[in-house]
């Protein structure tokens, strides 16, 4: 069995790159790119050696410093059209200068005062259970949250007894038809309102597929007023 | 001026979440919002004046009462939860769709180096990141943005109040 195992010290290869620059006092505009690929290979050779398995991302750097090494040592040729072309270090220094960028507005981000670990503010009791006459405030969900409902209702469904029964004709288009008219007949319902009794993976697929399709399609939307609360469903347009 | 000064300061304390100006018009109706927003300040001013354990502080648009920050450990031992960490993979992915917003994950990829999926779906999963779109290019790759709790967890009254990264490359220098 492979293990995987996250180096902290480095977030990625130029991470890597950026330590090794940083390390050589090297001038990042100009990178004596036999030095550093050295170098970095020399790192990922030691980290091979300790047994980690690296990620992919560090051999194509790797490949991409061989690569800039290998047109720096071509000649330079005099045909003037050849002239305007770029630096073949140019590329990489972008990514890292913009990686450095990110790095530290990183950082900045937490050296802020963050809530629940530097600055508390009041904290509120959680809104009781999900009382169908409060409905409480409703944060807008995505697609993942609709996903995780769908998983739960499966696993409950796991556990409940199984009973065989016929495969009935159903189609997504029906499905999705007979949600809209339920919706505009009850303005709003939940998901489990939806699914009703019926139990049936081919239902509760076919329910899930046809709000899926909905949701993208912009004709409903759907809220849940805290995690793993009841999802409503709204239709998009009165 | 005083009591409505109060009553704002009631409002605050009440409040689940920061208090917008607009919310505190709608609520002392025929009020002006530049005499609210004049009463807020002054509110903060009083509070700092004081230097007492809780000060008014603007966030995510809004107003909010928050504990001073060097008094966190005293706080902590009453908190049974541990809070909440951002690792520095998800940090700098955060950075990324804070600065790039919308963005989709082969950008943010390609700023890290590295695949972002594992620190995007923690972030997603904390609300700090919400999906806010689709780019139209083949594929209809998901676009990324932040969200309000990323103002309110990261005490930024907008996403203006973050240094621009022009100012953070000439803090390196």
């Amino acid at each position: 069995m492979a293990y995987e195992i996250k180096l902290d010290i480095f977030e990625g290869p130029l991470d890597l790159l950026l330590y090794l620059i940083r390390k050589n006092e090297i001038d990042i505009y100009d990178i004596p790119i036999a030095l550093i690929t050295r170098q970095y290979l020399d790192y990922i050779e030691m980290l091979r050696s300790l047994n980690l398995d690296l990620a992919g991302e560090f051999l194509v750097l790797a490949a991409t410093l061989l690569h800039i090494k290998s047109r720096l040592l071509l000649p330079i040729e005099e045909d003037p059209s050849t002239q305007d072309e770029e630096d073949p270090r140019a590329e990489l220094v972008r990514q890292l200068l913009d990686y450095q960028a990110f790095k530290e507005a990183a950082l900045e981000l937490d050296r802020r005062p963050v809530l629940e670990r530097d600055v508390f503010t009041r904290r509120y009791p959680a809104a009781g259970p999900n009382d169908p006459e409060d409905p409480g405030v409703f944060v807008e969900m995505d697609v993942f949250d609709l996903v995780k409902a769908f998983q739960q209702m499966l696993t409950r469904l796991d556990k409940a007894d199984m009973i065989e029964i016929e495969a009935e004709e159903m189609s997504l288009a029906d499905r999705i038809n007979e949600i809209m008219d339920r919706l505009m007949e009850c303005k709003h319902l939940t998901f489990t309102e939806l699914i009703g009794v019926r139990t049936d993976r081919r239902w509760i697929l076919f329910t899930f597929l046809a709000l899926l399709e909905l949701m993208k399609l912009r004709m409903i939307k759907a809220y849940q007023s805290e995690s793993y609360g009841a999802i409503r469903l709204f239709l998009a347009v009165e | 001026m005083e009591e409505k000064k109060a009553i704002i300061e009631a409002l605050l304390f009440a409040s689940e979440a920061p208090l917008s100006v607009e919310r505190i018009a709608e609520i002392l109706a025929g009020v002006e919002k530049a005499f609210i927003k004049g009463a807020l300040q002054e509110l903060a001013g009083d509070y700092e004046e004081r230097n007492g354990g809780i000060y008014l502080q603007a966030v995510a648009g809004g107003y909010q009462f928050q504990t001073r920050p060097d008094l966190s450990g005293w706080v902590k031992k009453l908190r049974t939860a541990k809070p909440v960490g951002v690792s520095p993979a998800a940090l700098e992915t955060l950075a990324i769709i804070a600065y790039r917003q919308p963005v989709v994950k082969a950008d943010i990829d390609r700023f890290r180096g590295v695949d972002t999926a594992g620190a995007l779906r923690g972030l997603l999963e904390k609300k700090l990141v919400r999906i806010v779109g689709r780019k139209d290019v083949p594929g209809k790759p998901i676009l990324y943005g932040t969200t309000r709790k990323f103002l309110e967890v990261f005490n930024l009254q907008d996403l203006s109040a973050l240094p621009t990264l022009r100012e953070l490359k000439e803090l390196q220098e």
